[in-house]
């Protein structure tokens, strides 16, 4: 029985006679493990209740869109891996296919496959890290150690594939970094095979646990109205019940070649959100088995864009030709055309955009980046009020958001 | 289009006493603690590297064992967090690759800036610069962590050549039909 609190004599009371308490503001973050990076939380609060809630953003700021307008479009490749962190492969493709859209380039069929697949594994790499980060907010400890140990066997296909675990810069404009090695789809393939029932064991440890329910079930509630309002995209979009997924409704890179369903929520709590990104594991999966069984041969990159992607190596070595256009490249950047180019790819945490200006050349003029992460923020002073600090933590990790790309 | 909505079914009371899932959990440690290790005793054991990976930059000799890079400077040009500084320099018109007619006099790569993205690598029209497999850089002072051209060509070493084409030109400029 816990022992009622007796208010001193001296303690104010407001206008019907009820003690009041003083209303104390606290900050959480920007060191904070529950608060996923560097985002800082200006609290209100009236005991353990949220009365008010100020994302406090920027501490991450590098001035990426700034920095795009000072080099060529194929030297920015690296610094998309810097946005969202947790899915660099997914970063570069939205990127390359901004620029390529804006020269009207279409890639070859296997070069399309090979962004798919890479995308969906980003997308599983991000929302297994998604998950363990979550379960850990919670509680759980052994998720983040499972969901791990997943994450590391993806870790070393992307090492395979681009020659780094986490900043892949994998694309170029108007291709790839390189084509994939031997074998390489055949091992993704293994992995399928062998993810799906970890995944179930990992989400079985959590989806039926009361523990955990009752920390998620009716917490932090977003209306489909909501959402939308706020521009939330992603999971926690389709958390709220809304079936928007760019991957569908506007597909790219062979998009509607594929067959997956998109999982949604009733009613836009915590664990309608955590059920959603379980679910999209599993549909990505279905993808990258369909992807690799009619993966196609032929080339990778857009072999007639010679002002766009570089000829092949052994060309520049020994042809004077291909030499000069190299240097042409590098030193000039991917020739665009002038004009404006606005491209969203389905990121495993929202809607990525690109929104490029180009007066022609190989620098963008302007280069804005819609993050996921950043809008997705923007529904907390609305959706953290009225819970408790705890429910604080519980709605962070359920937003699932990256401070890389919400401060860029 | 399919959307599927996930389902969230109330708890039943068995699953509201909470026991089956301590059953379901011990079953799950009980079975990752039988399994084989997951994780790797590091220094000790390592990783193994897979072809292409991109390590320290390095610069490298060719078979012959001339120093392949020219001094283009495409590299310093591309490298986005400016890592690279290059001093040009002449070949000695006596030296045996007098033809090649530059080298760099002095090479710096800082690995305090360098983020290991090959764009170098990429670009170079030479195959002088290689990002290897050495992925620990350590130092005590900043001046440590800049690799100056013998640090780097003691990284590098000399990798196998397809090409030759420097003395292919000088076959050709011998035999009289250079261009
Ligand atoms: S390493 Fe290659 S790109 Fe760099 S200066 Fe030397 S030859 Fe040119
Ligand atoms: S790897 Fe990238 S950052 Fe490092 S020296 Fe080469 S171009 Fe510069």
């Amino acid at each position: 029985m816990p022992t009622e609190y007796t208010f001193p004599d001296t303690a104010a009371k407001n206008a019907t006679g009820e003690f009041e308490t003083e209303k104390m503001s606290l900050s959480m973050g920007p060191s904070h493990p529950s608060t996923h990076g560097v985002l800082r939380l200006q609290l209100e609060l009236d005991g353990e209740m949220v009365t008010k809630c100020d994302p406090v953003l920027g501490y991450l700021h590098r001035g990426d869109e700034k920095i795009a307008e000072n080099m060529t479009y194929n030297q920015f490749v690296p610094y998309t891996d810097r946005l969202d962190y947790l899915a660099p492969l997914a970063n570069n493709v939205a990127y390359a296919i901004a620029v390529e859209r804006l020269a009207k380039l279409e890639m070859p069929p296997r070069c399309q496959a090979i962004r798919v697949i890479i995308c969906e594994m980003a997308r599983i790499s991000a929302h297994l890290l998604g998950l363990g980060a979550y379960g850990i907010d919670v509680g759980a400890w052994s998720i983040f150690l499972y969901t791990f140990t997943e994450r590391e066997k993806l870790y070393k296909l992307f090492e395979e594939l681009t020659g780094a675990r986490f900043t892949t810069s994998y694309t170029r404009i108007g291709g790839l970094q390189r084509d994939v090695p031997e074998g390489w789809t055949a091992k993704v393939d293994a992995f399928c095979d062998q993810f799906l029932p970890i995944l179930d064991e990992i989400l079985s440890l959590l989806t039926r646990n009361k523990i955990f329910m009752d920390r998620t079930v009716d917490v932090g509630i977003i209306s489909k109205a909501d959402a939308i309002a706020y521009g939330l995209t992603g999971p926690n979009l389709r958390g709220s019940g809304v079936p928007l997924d760019l991957r569908k409704d506007k597909p790219y890179s062979g998009y509607e070649q594929y067959e997956f369903d998109v999982p949604v929520g009733a009613k836009g709590d915590c664990y309608d959100r955590y059920l959603c990104r379980g679910e999209e594991m599993k549909q990505s999966v279905r993808i990258l088995k369909q992807a690799i069984a009619k993966f196609p041969g032929g080339d990778w990159y857009a072999k007639d864009a010679k002002k766009i992607f570089a000829p092949p190596k052994d060309k520049i070595l020994t042809s004077m030709e291909e030499l000069i256009q190299n240097f042409m490249l590098v030193t000039e950047g991917p020739q665009m055309p002038a004009g404006e180019v606005y491209f969203e790819a389905e990121n495993p945490k929202g809607a990525l955009g690109f929104f490029i200006v180009s007066k022609g050349g190989g620098v963008p003029y302007r280069l804005k980046i819609r993050a996921p992460s950043f809008c997705n923020l923007s529904i907390l002073p609305k959706v953290c009020v009225g819970s408790l600090v705890s429910d604080v933590v519980s709605i962070l990790g359920s937003l699932d958001f990256v401070m890389g790309e919400a401060d860029r | 289009m399919a959307v599927i909505p996930v389902s969230r079914k109330p708890l039943t009371l068995l699953e509201r006493t909470y026991l089956p899932q301590i059953a379901g959990g011990l079953k799950t440690t009980l079975k990752h603690f039988f399994a084989p290790k997951d994780t790797m005793e590091y220094p000790e054991e390592r990783p193994a590297i897979p072809a292409g990976y991109r390590g320290v930059p390095t610069l490298v000799f060719d078979p012959h064992g001339r120093e392949k890079c020219v001094s283009c400077q495409l590299c310093e040009f591309v490298c986005p967090p400016k890592a690279i500084r290059i001093t040009p320099g002449e070949i000695a018109a006596d030296a045996p690759t007098a033809h090649v007619e530059k080298a760099p006099k002095e090479f710096e790569i800082d690995m305090l800036r360098c983020i290991y993205c090959g764009l170098c690598q990429e670009v170079c029209p030479e195959e002088a610069i290689w990002l290897q497999n050495v992925y620990t850089t350590s130092g005590y002072s900043r001046a440590e962590l800049v690799n100056n051209k013998q640090k780097l060509y003691e990284l590098g070493g000399t990798l196998p050549d397809t090409h030759f084409k420097w003395d292919k030109k000088k076959a050709a400029e011998e035999g009289g039909n250079a261009h």
